[in-house]
């Protein structure tokens, strides 16, 4: 049983990462850390939508798509598995609203068949092309310490050359400039539908570039932190953020606080209990959402919820009201 | 990819099992029992010789009644998604049952699968209840933080020397491997218990699933009863999952559940199709995979087309249910259609006739074109349709001229006497100008039942004439035909 959680060493947690092995401890965090940050950025919205298991979704689906991309392409090159896991992302959405619209199926039941319906055709791909060389555990499971091991004389510069980087980087750097530049659609268009079409925003495209852009981060994210988990780095920063405030800009900034805070203690976490990098970060996100929950739920804070939901609404308009 | 998962490192293989490859050991078991010929295969499986197939198929019964029954009250009550965060959500009770032990018991990693499945479907209703979060948060962080501790968990169990940790592997994957008499016990004792169950508290359960406020207003213990059904929930996972793997959960839990409920509006009757839906997929299933292998000659993964089967009976659902599928939906409103289109064609024809105060039989064809603004070609395309229903004839010695039929003569003064009734019905009742009922009129026309316009007529006191002037066709006129009658009456309106 005592082996079971290793002693407590603060020099080895807190010192050693950014002295021995600084090299790997900045490669594995900034890598962490674009993958926290986009999909952050575009879990606030997500949690909003109230489609959060959309990212679930999406992380399990692709699959079918990826393991199609290594059929036709026939290789293992990480830019054809990321269009073929996008394309399987984006037919996820498709066939999701497809369902529920088409229907009286629910949109929670739609989402659930959909996903694991392609998921199971993915393993059966997998069982039936011959010589598929894929390796289902580096797409379902995140590999965050495997990327460090990679640092050679100038880890930096190799990090910089790296093909799966510099798709993470610009996943990132697209996904904060969409949300810059589209700000303001995106808010309408979260809190009232009705409100967007009515002031010419198309609420349609506004959801559908979403999903393509959730796709992106889901998929590029995967290698890092792994299909499962990553839908914890989109929503716990989002809902941690949701419980301390009613404004948009502010939930934006505290989910990016929450997630750098939480990757940083995850990688201290991990170094410490010496499990999953990526595990850990869900951790000590979920550590921090919990006291997010308490602050909540102290008796003086707790409002109407209609009201907190009116105040939200109203927030949304005058923010709007300026312009 | 069999000899790759043999070298990494057993808790990854654990996992990738788990989630990928549910039984592919399982499959291998069998496929290893048989010579691989198609024939074969087929007298093999039906024979049940093999009591791997026995297993199995019995296997899948338990299954699909527990989660034929369990899967229709998740799906109603609008969780779908719960099934797939509790599957990933008794990882760490796995760990820290087997920790309790430091050996693979099956009760004890039972019970701690099921505590944390429970404890997981209570921690996404407290989020529920204590935040404005809403569900599909809930469940997504429920599911992604349980089962990153259960990852920690299991890792940490992998570094103590001294424990035979294969025993903890073994659970997912030696279960899996062949369905031992153990198991079917554990899927026969938790579909007996979900049946009683639901049996015993078949209202209760379906008042709160359906209307919890009214639930609540008769005194029933609605939280007491969701978590009962999480309970059952819980335990009919777990015991899938040392068979199956979670990904085949959620999909065998939602799936026929989601068809039954395309197909049927009783809550009794989609228990019953569920069931029987989740039994016929995953029998199937293991049927494919079965003979698949005498195909591809190597072994196929049970799970996923047990789910693949589900998925083909949702799609077929989807597209034929009687009611809400989309093929049959749509051809419903093709012969809605249609029935419009002849309808507003009589019609038309019956205003011209009317125009000629019903002197004249026939109706030159030009002359509706020219009426409905239309071309010869597409009036004569209606007119058609209507010699197709034998609701009219074409006069082919005087040209293009169109006959109505007795019946096609009734059909018409029906749907005017329709038009007529409800255009007066607006302006004498609900207030409209007389100029703007006509459009309104003509939609409901197609609609009003007999009834309706007799009591429509009672209403308004068997009028004669509607807004503008014309006459509405008696009920009687409906029933009879002479046009000489028309013809008549038609004198007695004109002043």
């Amino acid at each position: 049983m005592n082996h079971l959680i290793p002693p407590f060493d603060a020099y080895r947690v807190f010192v050693e990462p950014w002295t021995i092995n600084l090299s790997q401890t900045l490669l594995m965090t900034s890598i962490a850390l674009i993958v926290a940050l986009s999909a952050a950025l575009i879990g606030n919205y997500l949690v909003l939508r109230r489609m959060s298991m959309l990212g679930d979704a999406i992380s399990h689906s692709a699959l079918p798509g990826i393991v199609i991309a290594f059929l036709v392409s026939g290789s293992r090159d990480s830019f054809a598995l990321t269009i073929g896991a996008l394309v399987a992302g984006i037919v996820t959405t498709v066939l999701i609203e497809f369902i529920h619209r088409r229907s009286i199926v629910k949109v929670d039941a739609a989402i659930g068949i959909v996903f694991s319906m392609l998921f199971a055709l993915g393993v059966l791909l997998i069982e039936l092309a011959p010589h598929t060389d894929l390796d289902p555990d580096c797409v379902l499971f995140g590999q965050l310490e495997w990327l460090g091991v990679h640092a050679s004389s100038d880890p930096m510069k190799a990090l910089f050359a790296s093909s799966q980087f510099q798709l993470l980087f610009g996943v990132f750097i697209l996904t904060a400039a969409l949300n810059l530049t589209f700000f303001k659609e995106l808010l309408v268009s979260s809190f009232d539908p009705l409100l967007a079409g009515a002031q010419g925003f198309r609420p349609t495209l506004i959801h559908y570039s979403m999903m393509c852009m959730l796709s992106l981060v889901v998929v590029s994210a995967f290698e890092a932190v792994g299909a499962i988990l990553v839908i914890a780095m989109l929503i716990l920063p989002a809902a941690t953020a949701y419980l301390l405030t009613n404004r948009l800009r502010t939930m934006i900034t505290l989910s990016i606080t929450h997630a750098v805070i939480s990757t940083i203690g995850g990688i201290h976490l991990a170094v410490w209990l010496d499990c999953p990098a990526s595990a850990c970060m869900v951790i000590a996100g979920t550590f921090f959402f919990c006291i997010a929950w308490f602050i909540h739920t102290r008796p003086s804070r707790q409002v109407d919820d209609t009201q907190e939901t009116e105040s939200l609404t109203s927030s949304a308009e005058s923010e709007l009201a300026p312009q | 990819m069999t000899p790759k998962f043999r070298h990494s490192p057993p808790f990854l293989a654990l996992l990738i099992f788990m989630f990928a490859m549910p039984s592919e050991a399982h499959a291998a078991k069998i496929s290893e029992l048989v010579e691989v010929d198609l024939g074969d295969q087929f007298v093999r499986f039906f024979s049940l010789q093999d009591a791997a197939i026995r297993h199995i198929l019995l296997g899948c019964l338990f299954m699909g009644i527990n989660f034929g029954l369990l899967g229709s009250f998740v799906v109603v009550r609008r969780m779908a998604l719960v099934g797939d965060t509790l599957s990933h959500a008794v990882l760490p009770g796995v760990a820290v049952g087997f920790l309790f032990t430091m050996s693979k018991e099956p009760w004890a990693i039972l019970l701690g699968a099921t505590m944390a499945g429970l404890l997981g479907a209570a921690t996404v209703s407290w989020i529920q209840r204590s935040t404005r979060l809403k569900q599909d948060a809930a469940l997504g962080m429920v599911l992604a933080s349980f089962f990153a501790v259960g990852i920690c968990l299991i890792k940490m169990i992998e570094r103590i020397p001294s424990v035979n940790r294969s025993g903890l592997d073994h659970f997912f994957y030696g279960q899996a491997a062949a369905l031992g008499r153990a198991d079917l016990w554990m899927m026969g004792g938790t579909a007996v218990l979900s049946t009683i169950i639901v049996v015993l508290l078949y209202r209760p359960l379906l008042a709160t699933s359906f209307d919890q406020v009214f639930a609540r207003s008769i005194g029933l213990p609605e939280r007491m009863l969701f978590h009962l059904l999480m309970l059952l929930l819980a335990l009919a996972i777990v015991v899938a999952l040392q068979a199956v793997g979670a990904l085949m959960v959620s999909a065998m839990l939602i799936t026929p559940a989601t068809t039954a409920f395309l197909l049927t509006k009783r809550m009794h009757v989609m228990l019953c199709l569920a069931t029987g839906l989740a039994i016929a997929a995953g029998m199937l299933g293991a049927f494919l995979s079965f003979v698949g292998e005498g195909l591809v000659s190597h072994t196929l993964p049970t799970g996923p087309s047990m789910a693949l089967c589900a998925g083909g009976f949702f799609l077929l659902a989807f597209l034929f249910s009687p009611h809400h599928g989309l093929v049959s939906r749509y051809r419903r409103h093709l012969s809605q259609t249609r029935q419009i289109t002849v309808e507003n064609t009589l019609k038309a024809i019956y205003r011209a006739m009317e125009s000629d105060r019903f002197k004249e039989e026939g109706i030159a064809v030009r002359r509706l074109a020219g009426d409905a603004r239309e071309t010869f070609e597409e009036t004569m395309k209606r007119l058609r349709l209507l010699v197709r229903d034998g609701l009219a004839t074409f006069a082919s010695a005087r040209g293009e001229v169109i006959y109505l039929t007795p019946e096609g003569l009734q059909h018409a003064s029906r749907v005017v006497r329709n038009h007529r009734l409800w255009e007066l019905y607006l302006t004498n009742e609900a207030d409209y100008d007389a100029d703007h009922v006509h459009a309104d009129a003509e939609k409901v026309e197609h609609i009003l039942g007999e009834d309706q316009v007799m009591e429509l007529e009672r209403y308004l006191d068997y009028p004669e004439q509607d807004p503008h002037g014309k006459r509405i066709p008696s009920l009687r006129d409906t029933q009879r035909l002479p046009l000489r009658d028309l013809a008549v009456k038609e004198e007695e309106v004109e002043p």
